[in-house]
């Protein structure tokens, strides 16, 4: 594997390279919907860079992933939040990292649960591959392979600035 | 045959004896203390090395279910006497029936068979049993088990009438309607794990009313299983007052209290209840000065009875096969020595029942139990003789073990 | 001793009781319940955690109305539920408790709802499952004797967070027959848990428990000394058996001094909430106007309760 850039890329600058990706599709009038935590902060900041009038959605996916029966419930579930009716909308949904594929279908599962979209693409900042179903991001800044020990993890820092956390096992 | 039992430290409370020697045993009986008889043989010698030995157990509760496997329970723990309740399937309420039994303990040939015969027809508490020719078929006493007599002039009558013949009667005190719905110590824990709770009450009421009636009618009376510090002080004013009483305690009750029900653990159901941890204490003074004697209330019950939620499961424990190491145990916490805890099971029972046994003086019936006071045995199922497994004490390191216990100068166990 | 509903890891695996939880796991269910009311409001009322699991509700005392709720939080979980009225089954027949379980554990059940009217009967079922290793089956108790009901008691404490924030500024109240009420003891247990500075018990002496000052109450058999200032009020169900059990002389009696009427509601804080487990007998231990009234949140009790019932079922399974 190549080795990692160091220092670490500047995560806010990467939300602005998003943005930029997203810019061109807004005539679809897409609704931005943010995986807790890493993808609502990064909803949060694409509504602010793109001027997106409506409220962004907040999803949890606690109770729809597949690990259930070894993992058991995670201890911090938050509610999902999904201000605007998703049936017919272009949603996108937003997260900070693509490993295997797995958070992406439980959201896609919870997200049908809610009504039937036009279309849903995916945004992520970084995709670390080990993809283990076919699902592939329509946006992406950075492609950084990562080994299984490894924790490629968004965090907010005091100021309010988001930025990227590594960790070995 | 002629036994001798060298090397072992000798107990016998009841006549002060403390002493390293040697017992000489011939014809059932003890011949020789100390030094052999005139031209002994022993044709058995017993090594007694590093144990104690004294007069067999006498347990003044023992429920015999299936009386082969109980009676070898018995001897299995010490005991060589067991007074058994008149509350089986049929209650003993017949002659005929005290007769059977006593002859299928002889049969059996291992510890003596003490009937308790049944104060009232089925134990019902309105007609009176034929006192006298039960006591002729070998009833020691007379009770009514856990089955409150409830019409007080009943109860007056039956004791006139034992006292005519000079029976004694055992009852234990519960005043019924206070008890019937309880299936706990009134206490803080009952209140905490919403069990319905059986008051102290309902011991001193009953208490007190027995001990009305003793003075009306002279009647000796044994109070079984007494739970409640303010029982044992109304017996102990009762004594003072010179009162033919006596009474016992069970011996879970001087280990246990409330807070042992733990998280509902059915094991930890007795009737009467475990109480508080103050009431546990007197009852352990009332020990420990001689007030009461202690028993082990053995109730041998089946998963079917036991393994279910406290308030269904039947109370009770199985008690003959640990009645002396937790005896022993007590009497380390109380700070009570050894041939004073002995006592409490040998010579003061013997005592209750008015008997010349439980003590090891010349001439006196071979009834031995020799024990190691210091050997260590994991309490499991499958080591008990007793049908009965159902034990608070499950899994729990005992200490003191019958190695030889004797009955009429048989051996009738070897460790 | 070690409670039997928390694994080695102190992670809940069955709900028996609220005594012995410690506070970040009841904190840790009224949050999880939170997410739950979002799914309760949506239009498909279901996510997927359960799919797959058998619930079996085992009443052995009738309750159409706690039943129901269990199985209605199960049902939104995706788990198959199975009701069983063991009144009319096999225990009639004389199979003892244990029995049933086994038998039910054979057919693959994943999780017991148990009510049942002897005091501590979940606590055997946990135990015996231990026993026989099958650490991969949970067990709730939906009321047990007058010990506890632990899942009324958390929802009692979701309505208490939802409209009063926070616990350690509270006065709170507990109402009527506490000696034979498993809820009243799950609501103390729980309020003293979460830091209620004061928690009172009201009612007459032949109604509550000796030792209640042991478990951190205060008693009051005045209720209007009892309401003063109170935030919360949780008021208790009179069953009618009490009548004949010598323990009260008669439900107007009763009710005079122990039912909740617009004036006494008075007394306590203008903006305290009435709560009741239900079901309610208007007229015995609260007045029709007060039940209807703008402080009582009885109705949205049973909203939480689902939410609440939903979250202890999630997280006793994956555990």
């Amino acid at each position: 594997m190549p080795p990692l850039p160091n220092p670490l890329p500047d995560a806010e600058t990467q939300c602005r390279q998003l943005a930029d990706l997203i810019r061109p599709h807004l005539h679809r009038r897409p609704a931005l919907i943010g995986i807790f935590s890493g993808g609502a902060w990064i909803a949060e900041r694409l509504k602010e860079l793109l001027g997106l009038p409506e409220d962004i959605g907040l999803i949890d996916v606690s109770f729809y992933r597949d690990d259930f029966s070894e993992k058991g419930l995670r201890p911090q579930v938050k509610p999902t939040l999904i201000p605007f009716d998703v049936e017919g909308r272009h949603l996108i949904l937003v997260d900070d990292v693509l490993y295997t594929g797995r958070t992406t279908r439980a959201a896609l599962n919870e997200l049908f649960d809610y009504g039937r979209p036009a279309s849903v693409t995916l945004a992520v900042l970084a995709d670390r591959g080990g993809r283990e179903l076919p699902i592939g991001a329509a946006y992406c800044i950075w492609e950084v392979p990562l080994s299984d020990g490894e924790t490629l993890e968004l965090c907010k820092l005091d100021d309010g600035r988001l930025s990227w956390g590594l960790e070995n096992a | 045959m002629n036994i001798e039992i060298r090397n072992g430290r000798v107990i016998d409370p009841k006549n002060g004896v403390d002493r390293d020697m040697s017992l000489f045993i011939g014809e059932g009986r003890v011949t020789g203390l100390g030094q052999a008889p005139a031209s002994f043989a022993a044709e058995r010698t017993i090594d007694a090395s590093g144990c104690i030995v004294c007069p067999g157990l006498i347990d003044l509760s023992a429920r015999l279910n299936s009386i082969e496997a109980e009676l070898a329970a018995a001897v299995a723990g010490g005991v060589t006497s067991v007074v058994v309740p008149p509350d089986a399937t049929p209650p003993l309420d017949e002659p005929e029936l005290a007769d059977r039994l006593i002859h299928r303990g002889k049969e059996i040939g291992m510890a003596r068979v003490l009937p308790l015969g049944a104060l009232t027809v089925g134990l019902r508490g309105e007609h009176l049993s034929e006192l006298a020719g039960l006591k002729k078929a070998g009833c020691v006493a007379f009770s009514q088990a856990q089955v409150p007599l409830v019409d007080t002039e009943a109860l007056l009558r039956a004791l006139e009438y034992a006292t005519t013949f000079g029976f004694a009667v055992w009852l234990q005190a519960q005043d019924y309607w206070l008890s019937r719905n309880g299936i706990a110590h009134e206490g803080e824990v009952a209140s905490r794990l919403g069990l319905a709770g059986i008051p102290v009450a309902a011991e001193t009421i009953a208490i007190a009313t027995i001990l009305q009636l003793v003075r009306d009618t002279g009647c000796r009376i044994h109070l079984t299983r007494l739970s409640s510090a303010s029982g044992v002080a109304l017996v102990s004013a009762a004594r003072d007052e010179g009162l033919p009483i006596t009474c016992d305690v069970g011996v879970h009750h001087l280990l246990l209290t409330e807070d042992d029900i733990g998280f509902f653990d059915p094991h930890a159901r007795f009737s009467p209840p475990l109480r508080a941890q103050s009431d546990c204490q007197a009852l352990s003074r009332a020990a420990a000065s001689g007030l009461a004697a202690i028993c082990s209330d053995h109730t041998p019950l089946g998963a079917d009875d036991k393994l279910l939620p406290f308030g269904e499961a039947s109370p009770g424990a199985t008690g003959l096969e640990v009645l002396l190491p937790l005896t022993l145990k007590w009497a380390a916490v109380a700070g009570v020595d050894l041939p004073a805890a002995l006592a409490r099971i040998t010579s003061a029972p013997a005592d209750v029942l008015g008997l010349a046994s439980g003590q090891l003086s010349l001439g006196s019936v071979a009834d031995i139990c020799i024990f190691d006071p210091g050997a260590t045995w994991q309490l499991t199922p499958e080591l008990l003789k007793s049908r009965g497994k159902n034990s608070p004490w499950t899994g729990c390191i005992m200490t003191g073990r019958v190695m030889v216990t004797l009955v009429d100068g048989r051996v009738v166990y070897e460790g | 001793m070690h409670s039997p509903q928390l694994n080695r890891n102190g992670e809940l695996i069955h709900l028996l009781s609220i005594e012995g939880l410690p506070p970040h796991v009841i904190a840790q269910i009224l949050d999880t319940a939170e997410s739950f009311m979002e799914v309760s409001a949506r239009d498909v009322k279901k996510v997927p955690v359960l799919r797959g699991k058998s619930v079996f509700n085992l009443f052995f005392e009738n309750s159409t109305r706690t039943r129901t709720t269990f199985e209605i939080a199960a049902k939104r979980l995706s788990a198959d539920v199975i009701n069983l009225d063991i009144n009319r089954s096999s225990t009639a027949k004389g199979e003892t408790l244990l029995d049933t379980i086994d038998n039910l554990c054979a057919m693959h059940a994943d999780l017991f709802v148990v009510r049942h009217a002897s005091s501590g009967a979940p606590y055997l079922i946990a135990e015996h499952l231990q026993r026989i290793g099958r650490d991969d089956v949970h067990v709730i108790n939906a009321g047990d004797g007058r010990h506890a009901h632990p899942t009324q008691g958390l929802l009692d404490m979701y309505t208490i967070r939802h409209y009063k924030k926070d616990f350690t500024q509270l006065r709170v109240a507990v109402v009527g027959d506490i000696l034979h009420s498993r809820v009243a003891r799950s609501d103390i247990q729980a309020l003293t848990t979460l830091g209620v500075p004061e928690v009172r018990a009201i009612g007459p002496e032949t109604l509550l428990p000796k030792h209640l000052d042991k478990l951190g109450v205060q008693v009051f058999h005045d209720m209007n000394e009892g309401l003063k200032d109170c935030d919360v009020i949780i008021m208790l169900r009179l069953q009618n058996e009490r009548m004949t059990g010598a323990l009260l002389p008669s439900a107007g009696e009763y009710f005079r001094h122990y039912g909740l009427t617009p004036q006494k509601l008075a007394l306590a804080k203008p903006d305290a909430i009435v709560m009741h487990p239900g079901p309610m007998n208007r007229g015995v231990e609260i007045h029709s106007e007060v039940a209807d009234g703008p402080q009582a949140v009885i109705l949205p009790q049973v909203t939480f309760g689902i939410a609440v019932r939903m979250a202890v079922m999630s997280i006793v399974a994956g555990n």
